[in-house]
């Protein structure tokens, strides 16, 4: 076939702060630099991110990133590979500053510095105070950090591939990258894209459940590219679900609520999370505080007509308060519950929110599968950064906070690392012909015409059966069923038919692309589930109820093929300090 | 309650025409969700859309003459049908509701849309008092939605001389920013009788911005800047 081919040193696809912040890395250094994005960068879901970032500057307090470190650690449920963890925390300072210089519009202390207001699982002194550690602008830090991202590209004219969906990897006859088959939305036009380089910086998959703040886009599409390309996903039984979702509809309302002082009630009107968690209350992590709301519904004492959801409390801080530190999630309760939460609490229940797994990759953004030698051989070429890998610095369960962080910290230093891995490797490797034709078979997936299933349809179910089977709390039974009913609808996308095949902007097609990707992370999912027989973070097991380091302090790693899990070992040596051993998790 | 859609896919229509659907509605529903079940009976139905909570900007689209984004437009807006729902005036349609925004991303791009700063680097944060600060506010917010300025007469005349309401705001973001330090520059670059002068304040921009932000009163300060410095 007759198709577009084009050259480039280095493809970056996904154009979130990842991606972004690897681009402007790369395009400073006059490489050619292209960036792939289905959507317009700036409606990237990184946009969507409220609270705000964690980075020990001591604006408001004395912290230090050691202590960051312990409370990611802790946080992470000591899954967290704690070299990865000590180097994002010591980042974090420079990098925060980085992005201020760039003209991120922080709020600001009367002192004229960043403004940081306290968020969940963070602690000064190893575990004491409340700590003091989030850098905000408003309640639309995301927004603030994207933007200034996009216009840094801008500056430093980045090559956008704006509206181009991307279909699968290519690789050599070793398996190294050597770039992607696209498509141009617009026209529905194949493209070949060839880069001695490729980044992965395709976001999360908060697609796969019915209820979830994630945006229509979070559909798994890198780690589908991944898994489709032999690399495995890594820790993929751990989603976190945000404790406080707007009540039936799934959208996000800040943790800043609680970190400005809010609280969570029960029909009784009883503040509930000092019975779960004594000492930090309200701003405990995050798994604890959604196992929490679910326990309260379940027994009984959710408020409203059916008693399924609980109340967040930020009137009595006042409606200047609530006006100038959390204007976003004030407008948004008020368009969709019709409750201005400046006078009156608003109804809460947990949302599938965050993947903590993904991608495997090193802390310097590479991409590491068991090959031959070792569990963390790199792929040659390949790049993974933002909430489509795992470094892991999130471990069992992410902190609020950490995510930009995470996205910024190793967007850059993935931009780095390829600066050298270019010096390195001059040339382009050869795509393999077999892997030019299973891409392009993709490509023409669904080209079949006649009468099947629609996307719609099982896309519908597949979401039902997620949130069903893969949900806060997990039993053998239930993760058993769920295995089979992926599987089932696994089957049948092969008779998923579009009746619509023409070319111009054919959102159904990339729907059915979507649909396919959703379901091979789906099916990782609920695999690395069933079989994790402990309860650690986000996975909890009422058949497994404690945490086994002895059996399970270690990544799951599974394969598509033949739906296969392998383990490797959690790095527990930190770079410069001593480590954290495990410990009970109490806050 | 009944639905009026703009369809136009350039592979098979000859031209556009408006299609009818009735679509029942309930409290609480928002526009977008009108979009998503017309899109779930006819999947050839092209829209964009993603976060579903205004914040990503990408469900701009015009309702009964008025741009509106859809995932915050609750339907109850609308007590009696029909409701007409077009893509953007002004901008090629691509497909159904999908329109060209081109030019639009040029004129923000033309504005140097990023900080300038000539100081050296600081080694921590540069400062900013909250009075400093609260001036952004209003101007920040912006998501690029193209409500405003697909909406304005005079960017639907001169869309590539006049920068529209949303560059305009944009450019006003970072001379009111205290951190920036190319005023003379960028007053300089918005010269001439088009790319500011061309606003004649019909105000479209502020009814149309779903952020209840305000380009027209970006624009007057650019404006009494401008003056401010040629005096």
């Amino acid at each position: 076939m007759n198709m577009i081919r084009k050259n480039f040193d280095v493809l970056i696809i996904g154009a979130g702060g990842a991606g972004l912040n690897a681009a402007v890395q790369l395009a400073k250094a006059d490489l050619r630099v292209a960036v792939v994005s289905k959507v317009f960068p700036t409606r990237s879901h990184t946009v969507a991110a409220q609270g705000g970032v964690n980075a020990a500057l001591g604006n408001v307090d004395d912290d230090s990133w050691h202590w960051h470190m312990f409370d990611t650690v802790k946080g992470s449920d000591y899954l967290g590979d704690q070299d990865a963890i000590e180097f994002m925390c010591r980042e974090a300072i420079p990098t925060v500053y980085e992005l201020e210089h760039n003209g991120v519009p922080f709020s600001r202390l009367d002192s004229g510095k960043i403004y940081q207001r306290p968020f969940g699982g963070q602690s000064r002194h190893f575990g004491k105070e409340q700590a003091t550690r989030t850098c905000a602008a408003a309640d639309r830090t995301g927004h603030a950090i994207l933007h200034t991202l996009y216009q840094q590209n801008i500056k430093a004219r980045s090559h956008f591939f704006t509206e181009y969906f991307a279909i699968d990897l290519l690789q050599d006859e070793e398996g190294g990258v050597t770039g992607a088959l696209v498509m141009d939305i617009a026209s529905g036009e194949p493209m070949i894209l060839n880069a001695r380089a490729t980044l992965l910086a395709t976001g999360g998959c908060g697609q796969v459940f019915r209820t979830t703040s994630n945006a229509h886009i979070n559909t798994g599409d890198g780690m589908a590219m991944a898994l489709r390309a032999g690399v495995p996903l890594q820790d993929m039984e751990f989603f976190q679900f945000h404790p406080t979702g707007v009540a039936g509809r799934g959208m996000l309302i800040t943790e800043a609520s609680r970190g400005e002082g809010g609280y969570l009630i029960n029909s009784e009107g009883e503040r509930f999370m000092e019975r779960y968690a004594p000492t930090a209350k309200d701003l405990a992590s995050r798994d604890v505080v959604a196992r929490a709301i679910v326990t309260e519904v379940r027994e009984g004492r959710g408020c409203g007509p059916d008693k399924d959801y609980v109340l967040l409390k930020v009137d009595h801080l006042g409606e200047e308060v609530v006006a100038k530190r959390l204007p976003g999630i004030r407008e948004t309760s008020k368009i969709f519950l019709g409750v201005d939460p400046a006078f009156e609490p608003i109804p809460v229940y947990p949302t599938a929110h965050y993947v903590m797994g993904g991608i495997p990759s090193d802390r310097f953004g590479r991409v590491v599968t068991p090959a031959h030698h070792g569990p963390e051989e790199v792929v040659q070429g390949l790049y993974a950064a933002g909430e489509c890998a795992c470094v892991s610095v999130h471990g069992a369960n992410r902190l609020g906070g950490n995510s930009l962080l995470d996205i910024l910290v190793f967007g850059r230093l993935s931009g780095l690392d390829i600066l050298e891995y270019l010096d390195e490797h001059p040339r382009h490797r050869l795509t393999h012909s077999s892997s030019e034709e299973r891409a392009m078979a993709r490509f023409q997936r669904f080209e079949a015409e006649g009468e099947g299933v629609s996307v719609a349809e099982l896309r519908g179910e597949f979401r039902k059966v997620m949130e069903d089977h893969a949900g806060v709390f997990r039993t053998d039974d239930i993760m058993r069923e769920g295995v089979e009913k992926v599987k089932e609808i696994r089957r049948r996308l092969d008779d998923v038919r579009l009746h619509d095949t023409s070319r111009t902007f054919n959102t159904a097609r990339i729907e059915a692309f979507e649909l396919e990707n959703l379901i091979d992370v789906g099916m990782s999912i609920v695999t690395s589930a069933l079989h994790r027989q402990e309860s650690r973070g986000a996975h909890s097991r009422p058949d497994y109820p404690e945490r086994d380091d002895r059996n399970w302090m270690r990544h799951s790693l599974y394969f598509l093929e033949e739906d296969r899990l392998d383990y490797k070992p959690v790095r527990t040596r930190p770079l410069s300090v001593d480590s954290f051993p495990p410990k009970p998790r109490v806050y | 309650m009944e639905f009026r859609i703009y369809r136009y896919n350039p592979d098979v229509d000859q031209e556009p025409h408006l299609q009818t659907f009735e679509v029942e509605t309930d409290r609480g529903m928002m526009l977008r969700d009108v979009l998503l079940e017309i899109k779930r009976r006819d999947e050839s139905f092209a829209f964009r859309h993603s976060c579903g909570e205004g914040v990503c900007g990408s469900d701009g689209v015009n309702v009964n003459g008025r741009n509106r984004l859809a995932c915050i437009t609750p339907v109850s807006d609308y007590r009696k049908g029909p409701v007409v729902i077009r893509p953007f005036p002004g901008r090629p349609v691509i497909r159904d509701l999908v329109v060209d925004m081109s030019d639009f991303y040029r004129q923000y791009h033309a504005v140097d849309p990023w900080l300038k700063r000539k100081d050296p680097v600081p080694e921590q944060e540069s400062l900013q008092t909250p009075e400093e600060r609260a001036r952004l506010d209003g101007l920040w917010e912006c998501i690029l939605c193209g409500c405003c300025s697909t909406s304005c007469p005079s960017f639907w005349w001169n869309p590539d001389k006049f920068l529209g309401p949303q560059a305009l705001l944009s450019s006003w973001r970072f001379l009111a920013d205290s951190r920036d330090q190319a005023e003379e520059q960028r007053l300089d670059d918005l010269d001439g009788p088009y790319k500011v002068f061309r606003c004649h304040t019909i105000m479209n921009c502020v009814d149309a911005c779903p952020k209840h932000l305000n380009p027209t009163q970006a624009i007057g300060h650019i404006r009494n800047l401008m003056l401010k410095k040629s005096v």
